[in-house]
């Protein structure tokens, strides 16, 4: 029996990648989250797994073509019964009237190359647009002018990377209605811990305050759970699963909010490794696909030497993006005496149509209070 | 061979490497040793530490929190573990 190896997700503002090696040969035998291939994408090379254990079986595309996400890659062979195929993406609620139906794949393909859903014909069940319809759609498109070369010759297209940020917010902007909050959260404490902590190890073991705040905003969210999540065409889709995408800057421009998975769960000294990890290979290459495309919320961090907040924008399909400003030595009221104090401005931008700003000014004041005792971090 | 018998421009050099490292967007720049690598390029608190356990490493000198203001700059991350 064989079964499709497909262009898994890369996030909501990528639509296709081009093969670059296949790093299995036809007969090897394949473990789920083992490494397929490596493509290159608008964020640079990406490597792409297995989803369950399989046969490779044979290849349907050759090194150099660009496919879309969804699009058959190779044959995999010897999937038994009870073996799971890939995660399909999520079957979309009944269309509300009025509304085109069509599936995901479709939907995004569509909205990425500007193309109206309206202006197609579905050949899926009821009418239902596919991929491949708008796939259509996209050859009859006049071609588009190609892209200037990447002038560093780093893989990393500042051209496309800048089409992809732009296409994700964009979208953001347009269809999902944020509210923003921002809170003052008194880092003393934590500061005087961290430098404590950090004193006593060597540098490969030290902590980073960035790694204290996404440990602090995921166990935060466990109470929160209009805030991790995605919107599927309007309705909320909770995660249980807390993956906190870490929004990293690329020197030169751009950058990737891979995620680090399950944050809630490890320990701060596992998640800084975790952490260091994905800033090496957001500088190197080598990020996954799965590390791209399934954080359930952002954190952005501006670090040491930022402005006082930053503003985001949630990146789609989220519901929220936590960001934490510099922080600095302010003037503070402490029992009734003005005190210089270490404080970060966090703020909110959460998506309205899941969340109000009643529940988000809950969260960052829960977020706040778990910063205070940064030894339960 | 250990630092004491390094010259002040084997370190030097042996420290832009670490960075390059740690950074390899960074190769092929040309990094003065005094410009300031937070500040000039954009070396944000993650590629530091990687880079302060690099040099850790290399060299065998602990250099605890309190001392990163002075190793901001090549030169002077040469001079302070030619120091030892």
């Amino acid at each position: 029996m064989s079964d499709l190896y497909r262009m898994p997700s890369l996030g909501s503002d990528m639509e296709s990648a081009t093969l670059i090696e296949w790093c299995k040969q036809p007969g090897e035998r394949l473990a789920k989250d083992d490494v397929i291939a490596v493509v290159e994408t608008q964020k640079g090379a990406i490597e792409i797994e297995v989803f369950h254990d399989a046969v490779m079986g044979k290849p349907l595309i050759e090194v150099g073509e660009t496919v879309p996400v969804g699009a058959a890659m190779a044959e995999l062979e010897g999937i038994g019964d009870g073996i799971e195929q890939a995660p399909s993406p999520p079957v979309e609620p009944p269309a509300p009237s009025g509304r085109r139906r069509a599936s995901p794949a479709a939907r995004r393909l569509a909205e990425a190359r500007g193309i109206g859903l309206e202006r197609l014909r579905g050949s899926g069940p009821e009418g239902a647009i596919r991929l491949e319809d708008v796939q259509r759609a996209v050859q009859a498109q006049a071609p588009k002018a190609p892209l200037p070369p990447d002038s560093k010759g780093t893989g990393l297209g500042m051209a496309a990377m800048r089409q992809a940020i732009a296409a994700a917010m964009s979208r953001s902007k347009r269809e999902i209605p944020h509210y923003y909050l921002s809170h003052d959260i008194d880092l003393t404490r934590a500061t005087q811990w961290l430098g404590a902590h950090n004193a006593e190890l060597p540098p490969d073991r030290r902590i980073l305050m960035a790694a204290l705040f996404i440990k602090a905003v995921a166990l935060t969210l466990r109470k929160f759970p209009e805030l991790n999540g995605f919107d599927r065409d309007g309705q909320f889709e909770p995660s249980k699963a807390i993956h906190v995408g870490s929004a990293t800057a690329i020197r030169g421009g751009g950058l990737v909010a891979p995620a680090i998975h399950d944050a809630d769960q490890l320990e701060l000294g596992p998640l800084m490794d975790k952490l260091r990890d994905l800033v090496a290979r957001v500088r190197r290459g080598g990020l996954r696909a799965s590390e791209l495309s399934d954080p359930t919320v952002t954190v952005s961090s501006l670090g040491e030497r930022g402005v006082d907040r930053l503003y985001g924008v949630i990146y789609p399909p989220q519901v929220a993006i936590v960001g934490f400003g510099t922080p600095e030595l302010r003037p503070r009221v402490v029992e009734g005496e003005i005190t210089p104090r270490t404080l970060v401005t966090a703020t909110l931008a959460a998506d309205h149509r899941h969340s109000d700003g009643h529940r988000g000014g809950l969260f960052l004041a829960k977020l706040a209070a778990r910063l205070q005792e940064p030894e339960t971090l | 061979m250990s630092i004491q018998e390094m010259t002040r421009e084997a370190v030097a050099a042996a420290v832009l490497e670490e960075l390059t490292n740690v950074a390899p967007d960074l190769a092929g720049e040309d990094i003065p040793e005094d410009a300031d690598l937070r500040d000039e390029f954009d070396l944000d608190s993650m590629d530091f530490l990687n880079w302060i356990t690099a040099l850790h490493n290399r060299f065998g000198i602990d250099i605890p929190e309190l001392d990163y203001p002075k190793l901001s700059t090549i030169g002077k991350a040469a001079d302070y573990l030619g120091r030892g």
